[in-house]
């Protein structure tokens, strides 16, 4: 029994690797700031001799923060780097050397397979009962993960070591620590600009990735152009009603009527008011009736999806009765409804700011020919504010397809293919929350249906996004 | 040849028609106001109507007997016997003292229903608090059943809602009224209590801490990385196709659907990078990621307020480009950008799309202390409970909302006076 490992374990894994993790982050930090002391009291002592901190390239702390860099960049990099691959390359080294009765055939029985030794190996699981390959995998992988988190914690401290000893044994009268760290400050400033690409690579990969894997399943004509839907698939052979047809064509349809909806509740209204608070209010209503509106774009979307749910869609279920007509309770009118008012402040407060951009000369000349003030608004300041308005309707657009939680709340589950905005739909949104939120294998066509609908989503947002931004600039170019 | 008559007769006419239209417009305006202000006032007044209940509990007044056979436990520091005791029978044997005429199995059944199935264990915490009162017998509180709590506070508003109750109970509850035995008190359930199965039990501590403790982790992320970035761009960046190319991204991240950054989530950190599902540091990642581009695009505005001759005071005093920048830009947009920050933390505080995709939607009780244990959040709470079909949920889910939006409302007021008080006008 490795009795001492295991507690070497624990002391230094501190029971789970988070915490190892954020121990080593402590110490790597200490190290730093101990290394900017040293590298700043070198540069003094340097310095002293020679007449003062004067004849220094740098100020004294620039030598410091010269040291601290070289002691924790390297080290929070390697350990970055460990963090992300330790668990993967443990769990391959543990799995190709099993004993051949336990050998996995498989993607399935590996992944059972690692979840035994890996609940077995943190005492998850009693090792009564097991057999005796799978307890020797258990140990080999412990064994594996203290070798792991030892040579992690010498790794890091050689390094550190190392890095703060350089850093340190660089600090010379002439040497320019300044431009130095000002080179390292530029980089690090760099990568977090790039993060934002990054994050748009992350999503264009992952999307892409899965989606290509489900195109191989189901045919990418099927998916686009088939006019059924129904995501569940048959476990079991003889199972009845549960073919798996993939045709979006219905989910396409539902969001687009849900849009619909929204939009014709809220460009009108959104329009109407940046218009009346632009052009007509007086400074004291401009100045309570706007950011009043501004609240419903600061309400969170799943507090409209309750008020769809409960307050409204009943409301039109009722009113709809009483005329005679039968509207769903999980109506399309009542989601759509209620984005639109969710969708009210951001048109109108785009178009205010297209409005407001207008030159004043324009609206002068226009009411000097006799024009009133509507017409002015009408034939002048609307025409001349066109493409901004349209840019601004196009980002609602984006945004009223990509909502998730209204529809996911107050629309349907059941696919339909259907025009009328009184029964219930679904949309791709609400499919892949539907298709992801269950507990279900990962590569099962269902779940992968839901990366190739986020794929679809992605792209017509992105290419909204990209259309609509570009008009806006454009305008705003047109009058600055 | 028309006589000049006619041409003022004609413009008469179509000035009165055109001013006309000019009021017609003026008034399709002040609809459009309106109705905006009216789905404000609608959507607060919904939420309040229904939610405001949840703030008061109902509970039962009766006199408990700790009796210790009744329990079956001798030991009260044994903390195996105190599991297997018997903790439900002291509610029961109370009602049944209380009531002593019912008879019958079904009745008797009814009976205990008015009480919340988890009274047992709250006098069992009593008592472990106070060990003395084993034996002895006091008058105290106890929670009611949510069907119960319903029905009181709707017969309390003059409209009683009785579907879920027995006609014996009904008038039960009016005989303990009636001896001022049942009443209503301050749900402190709500705000001390986690997640639970019975709404009387559930409360919304664990989603608030787990909602803290993402935040506190997106904060920590997202604020020095957006500042970062947009120092880079504003400050740095050399005007080349690589720097337009990254503006483009930012902007189009910007208003790329929340939904699609719960993929991303869910495919690199939980599939690629095994980051465990549900917990704070899996939310916060996916949080910081949504949230960069509104705190990228507020600080570079902010950056951008700081007047050149600021920049070229510094510069003329001999300061690097760099000790210009941290010396004296920083400083000066600090405010602005604090007010970017707010405003995105604010934003996702409010999200719950991306994190139904990463497992923050499990049904969790416990109270989450760190970054690595399962949580949910407010707003994932609220669908959570939007979607139970207990109609005392319906009142929970107001009150959170409610919670939340207070949260919100206080954040983004703080952002104003922030900027109101804090921002310097050049």
């Amino acid at each position: 029994m490795p009795s001492l490992n295991s507690w070497a374990y624990l002391f230094l894994k501190g029971s789970t690797s988070s915490m190892q993790a954020t121990n080593l982050l402590i110490l790597l930090l200490g190290f730093g700031v101990l290394a900017f002391y040293l590298g700043r009291g070198r540069s003094l002592a340097i310095a002293a001799p020679l007449g003062g901190i004067r004849k220094l390239h740098s100020l004294p702390s620039y030598y410091g923060m010269h040291a601290a860099l070289w002691c924790a960049l390297p080290s929070l990099f390697l350990l970055g780097l460990w963090l992300m691959f330790d668990e993967s390359v443990i769990n391959s080294l543990v799995i190709g050397s099993v004993a051949a009765d336990i050998a996995p055939i498989d993607t399935a029985t590996y992944n059972l397979l690692l979840n035994k030794v890996a609940n077995l190996a943190d005492g998850i699981l009693p090792r009564k009962g097991q057999t005796e390959s799978i307890l020797a995998a258990s140990d080999h992988m412990q064994s594996l993960r203290v070798i792991s988190s030892w040579s992690l914690t010498a790794l890091l401290l050689a390094l550190s070591t190392a890095g703060l000893f350089w850093g340190w044994s660089k600090t010379a009268s002439d040497f320019r620590a300044r431009p130095a760290v000002e080179k390292v400050m530029q980089n690090l400033l760099l990568a977090c600009a790039c993060l934002a690409i990054f994050t748009t690579l992350g999503i264009v990969l992952s999307v892409l990735f899965e989606s290509i894997q489900f195109f191989r399943s189901v045919p990418i004509y099927d998916f686009v152009f088939g006019l059924e839907w129904s995501p569940q698939t048959a476990i079991r052979e003889d199972q009845v009603g549960s073919s798996g047809s993939f045709g979006a064509v219905p989910l396409f349809v539902g969001t687009l009527l849900v849009s619909a909806v929204a939009m014709v509740v809220a460009v009108p209204v959104g329009l109407m008011s940046a218009i009346y608070l632009a052009e007509y209010a007086s400074k004291n209503v401009r100045n309570y009736a706007k950011p009043a509106l501004e609240v419903l774009a600061g309400i969170p979307t799943v507090v409209y999806g309750f008020f769809a749910a409960l307050t409204v869609a009943p409301f039109l279920r009722d009113l709809g009765s009483s005329f005679g007509l039968t509207v769903s309770s999980e109506s399309a009118l009542a989601a759509g409804g209620v984005m639109g008012i969710m969708i009210i402040p951001f048109i109108s407060s785009l178009a205010d700011d297209v409005i407001t951009a207008v030159p004043q000369s324009m609206r002068d000349g226009s009411l000097a020919m006799g024009a009133t003030k509507s017409e002015t608004v009408r034939r002048v300041v609307i025409p001349a504010a066109l493409p901004g308005i349209v840019g601004g309707i196009m980002l609602a657009v984006s945004r009223a397809i990509g909502e998730t939680m209204i529809v996911v709340m107050a629309a349907g589950m059941a696919a339909k293919l259907t025009a009328n905005p009184l029964e219930s739909v679904t949309t791709v949104t609400v499919q892949i929350v539907t298709l992801l939120t269950g507990d279900q294998e990962f590569d099962s066509p269902k779940t992968l249906a839901a990366f190739a609908l986020g794929l679809m989503l992605f792209t017509v947002t992105l290419l909204l996004n990209i259309f609509a931004l570009h008009i806006v600039k454009k305008y705003r170019e047109q009058y600055e | 040849m028309s006589k000049p008559v006619d041409h003022l007769n004609k413009i008469k006419h179509s000035l009165r028609r055109r001013n006309r239209a000019e009021a017609r417009f003026r008034w399709y305006g002040r609809v459009a106001v309106f109705i905006g202000l009216a789905a404000v006032a609608v959507l607060f007044g919904d939420i309040i109507s229904k939610g405001h209940g949840a703030f008061q509990a109902t509970y039962i007044n009766l006199s408990v007997a700790y009796n210790q056979d009744l329990i079956g436990v001798d030991n009260l520091t044994d903390p195996d016997e105190l599991a297997m005791g018997n903790w439900q029978a002291l509610p029961k044997a109370a009602l049944r003292a209380q009531f002593p005429e019912v008879s019958g199995r079904s009745d008797k059944r009814k009976l205990s229903g008015l009480l919340s199935s988890g009274a047992g264990y709250d006098l069992k915490d009593r008592l472990l608090a106070n060990p003395l009162l084993l034996g002895e017998t006091e008058s105290i509180w106890l929670l009611a059943d949510d069907d119960i709590d319903t029905y009181y506070k709707s017969w309390l508003a003059g409209d009683a809602y009785a579907a879920r109750l027995t006609d014996k109970q009904i008038i039960w509850i009016e005989q303990l009224h009636q001896q001022g035995q049942i009443r209503l008190q301050l749900n402190t359930n709500l705000f001390a209590r986690g997640d639970s199965r019975e709404p009387e039990q559930a409360g919304i501590r664990g989603a608030v801490m787990g909602s803290l403790l993402t935040l506190v982790l997106t904060l920590m992320l997202s604020f020095p990385i957006g500042v970062s970035a947009a120092i880079y761009l504003e400050e740095f960046a050399p005007k080349n196709r690589w720097t337009d190319f990254i503006e483009v991204n930012i902007n189009n991240l910007a208003a790329v659907p929340s939904i699609i950054f719960g993929l991303l989530g869910l495919a690199i950190f939980i599939n690629f990078f095994h980051v465990p599902r549900s917990v704070p540091i899996v939310g916060g990642l996916v949080l910081t990621l949504m949230t960069l581009p509104t705190i990228i695009i507020t600080s570079r505005a902010a950056i951008k307020s700081v007047p050149p001759s600021i920049r070229q005071a510094a510069l003329g005093m001999g300061a690097s480009k760099y000790q210009t920048v941290l010396h004296h830009v920083l400083p000066l947009a600090l405010p602005g950008m604090l007010t970017g920050a707010i405003i995105g933390m604010a934003q996702a505080l409010g999200e719950t799309a991306p994190l139904l995709m990463i497992g923050m939607v499990a049904f969790i009780v416990d109270i989450p202390g760190s970054f690595t244990d399962p949580a949910t959040v407010l707003p994932v709470q609220i669908f959570l409970w939007a979607d139970s079909p207990e109609r005392a949920f319906i009142e929970k889910t107001s009150a959170a909302i409610m919670v939340l939006l207070t949260f919100l409302i206080i954040m983004n007021t703080s952002a104003v006076w922030l900027r109101k008080r804090l921002e310097r006008r050049w």
